[in-house]
């Protein structure tokens, strides 16, 4: 196997918003190299907001971000385009515009001004194609695809970029099961081969308890608890992020962690009382 | 999987080359169409010059009976049609795509009768002219766009709100236009016409090498950001993370957009509705095969010359080309707002 390659990214004492309402509060984080990473955390807690600070897209108020000891604010943004990849929460695609040429854009942090096409091109962005199979779908126009061959098709976007660390914004929605669990599969995969550092917002928490090897909690623009799955998936910590009543059990197939909610209806427990009072 | 992956290399690279194809032909159909108009606008008018005539005029001899009509009135007119329209159809493009909305062109966000308030003002009551009415208009276009850029934004500028204050703004401009036009009793219609909807009457040549010039200059600018313009129509986010330099585009787009279409506009006045229209006309051409910016200037073009021609020539009374552009593109104003009021469409 060739050699894996190896960034830091890391995040130190962030704060970051949007004019004058801040949404992280002094952030600090390390982002394990060659390693998954999944971020959860309650809506508008700041998941996307953290990616976009860590990827050059917002200029943090204070603090900085770090690419391998450099402040990526100072990185060109070409050159940290080629190195981090991120997919936003929603993209936009141009009317019209077909599979194969969308994925091509993901090329634009290999090209200068004038630089032509380049076989290396052709490769990645078929590679791309072929790993999130949508190689089919090439010469069809992205506004005529279902929400999850989109998806597909954004992932294949970013996967074209082939940057060693790569940043998603929930990238498993609008995707049915079997499609959630193909993607995660497939980013396993550019793990596992290529070494690629995945940062990933995922709102499935078991999901994300599987795939992970690293997780992040965020409550309120803050780092609530982070660490291998087993120690951050608690009853505790899921009530105090998510305020939901609940019961971890352990998933019988992987042997990670298993969250299962515990609503105010259809639970046996609640069927008993219900029964003693009548 | 490897099996595919060998055999379906060139699907992809078929699509890239139809493409490239594609979009290489239309900018040679564009280029045909204008030249056609071109030799048309030279050759035939009021009267009928042979296109040998027409030849020996423009290599510089003397022809009786062609050399004032051809070299004095056609040609300047003609050429004026040319790079106006070259210029509206650039800029025009470069602001709709850079903010991902058909309605945020720059005769419709005001920018066009900011540079036209500042020329009527500037002649008529600051007695200035020629390439210092340019210097004018162009520095007020700028302001205009701080302006609608400066009120529409908060916390990051949304495309709809700066698209209204751009409507309100170029609504009190127009005023304006008309108010110093009303103090300019000694004007002909035709002159004020100009300021208002836009023409190419009494075109000269000396107005055509600073017109030039500017559009070489901005032109360049824009084309050299062809690349990162079209990265910005997969929103900010993502041309970020592809590593487009989002404001700094901004800026460069917005500099040079301005730049060519304020110069144009001292010259020819807003001719009404090329900006508009250039861009959406070219991307039905065009389809995604590559950069507007080309096509769209070509069909800018051919929309001033055409447009001319027709209300010169083809109009029970003479029209300047403003009236006509501003005919063909009011209903599809209208058609468009429906239609991104229902969709929120793109270009
Ligand atoms: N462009 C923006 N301008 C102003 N405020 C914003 C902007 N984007 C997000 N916010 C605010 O910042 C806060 C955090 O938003 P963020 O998108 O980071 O949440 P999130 O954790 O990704 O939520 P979700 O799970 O719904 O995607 C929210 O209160 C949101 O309203
Ligand atoms: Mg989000």
């Amino acid at each position: 196997m060739n050699v894996k390659p190896s960034h830091s990214l890391s995040v130190q004492n962030v704060s970051a918003g949007y004019g004058d309402v801040a949404v992280l509060h002094d952030l600090d984080l390390v982002i394990p190299s060659g390693k998954i990473t999944v971020i959860v955390g309650a809506n508008a807690c700041g998941k996307s907001t953290l990616l976009r600070a860590m990827s050059r897209l917002l200029a943090p108020a204070k603090g900085q971000v770090l690419l391998d000891g450099k402040a990526i604010h100072r990185t060109p943004p070409k050159e940290l385009a080629r190195t981090l990849g991120l997919l936003p929460q929603s993209p936009i695609a141009p009317e019209g515009i077909t599979v194969a040429d969308l994925v091509s854009r993901g090329r634009h942090p290999h090209q200068g001004l004038f630089s032509r096409w380049t076989r290396e091109d052709d490769a990645a962005v078929e590679a791309a194609l072929v790993a999130t199979q949508t190689m089919d779908l090439a010469e069809r126009p992205v506004d005529e695809l279902s929400g999850g061959q989109r998806q597909r098709v954004w992932i294949a976007m970013a996967l074209a970029q082939q940057t060693d660390i790569l940043l998603l914004d929930e990238p498993t929605t609008f995707l049915d099961i079997s499609h959630q669990v193909e993607v995660l599969d497939l980013l396993t995969d550019l793990n596992d081969q290529r070494g690629t550092t995945v940062v990933m917002v995922l709102h499935d928490l078991n999901l994300a308890a599987r795939y992970a090897d690293h997780l992040i909690a965020m409550a309120d623009g803050r780092v609530h608890v982070t660490g291998a799955p087993d120690d951050v998936l608690t009853e505790q910590n899921v009530r105090q992020v998510f305020g939901l009543d609940n019961c971890i059990v352990t998933d019988p197939t992987s042997g990670r962690p298993m969250m299962l909610p515990i609503g105010r209806h259809r639970m046996t427990r609640d069927q008993h009382l219900k029964e003693d009072r009548a | 999987m490897t099996g595919t992956a060998l055999a379906s290399i060139n699907p992809i690279k078929q699509g890239r080359r139809r493409r490239a194809r594609r979009h290489g032909s239309v900018i040679l159909t564009l280029l045909v169409l204008v030249l056609a108009f071109f030799v048309l606008a030279l050759s035939l008018g009021q009267s009928f010059t042979p296109p040998g005539d027409v030849l020996r005029v423009l290599l510089g001899e003397s022809v009786p009976g062609a050399s004032f009509t051809v070299g004095q009135l056609r040609l300047p007119r003609a050429l004026l049609s040319i790079l106006a329209g070259l210029s509206f159809g650039m800029g025009g493009v470069a602001f709709q795509i850079m903010l991902r909305n058909p309605l945020a062109s720059p005769d419709i966000i005001g920018i066009s009768s900011g540079a036209s308030a500042a020329a009527v003002f500037s002649i008529v009551l600051l007695s200035l002219s020629g390439p210092l009415v340019s210097v004018v208009a162009v520095f007020a276009g700028l302001g205009v766009a701080l302006c609608v850029y400066g009120l529409s934004s908060r916390q990051g500028v949304a495309g709809t709100r700066l698209i209204l204050v751009g409507i309100g703004v170029s609504a009190m401009l127009d005023s304006f236009v008309a108010y110093v036009l009303s103090q300019a009793p000694s004007w002909t219609l035709q002159e004020a016409m100009r300021w208002l909807t836009g023409s190419v009457n009494g075109a000269q040549l000396s107005q055509v090498l600073p017109l030039l010039v500017m559009l070489a200059l901005c032109g360049g600018l824009l084309l050299s950001r062809a690349k990162d313009l079209e990265a910005l129509r997969l929103g900010d986010d993502t041309a970020a993370a592809l590593g487009v330099k989002v404001t700094e585009t901004r800026i460069i787009v917005i500099m040079a957009a301005v730049g060519m279409i304020a110069t144009a506009t001292a010259v020819t006045g807003p001719i009404a509705f090329v900006a508009f229209l250039s861009g959406p006309i070219a991307a039905r051409i065009v389809r995604n095969s590559g950069s507007l910016l080309i096509p769209s200037a070509l069909v800018g073009a051919t929309l001033v010359l055409a447009g001319d021609y027709v209300g010169q020539f083809l109009l029970p009374s003479r029209y300047p080309v403003g009236v006509v552009t501003g005919a063909l593109g009011a209903p599809y104003l209208i058609y468009l707002i429906v239609r991104v009021n229902r969709s929120g469409g793109s270009l």
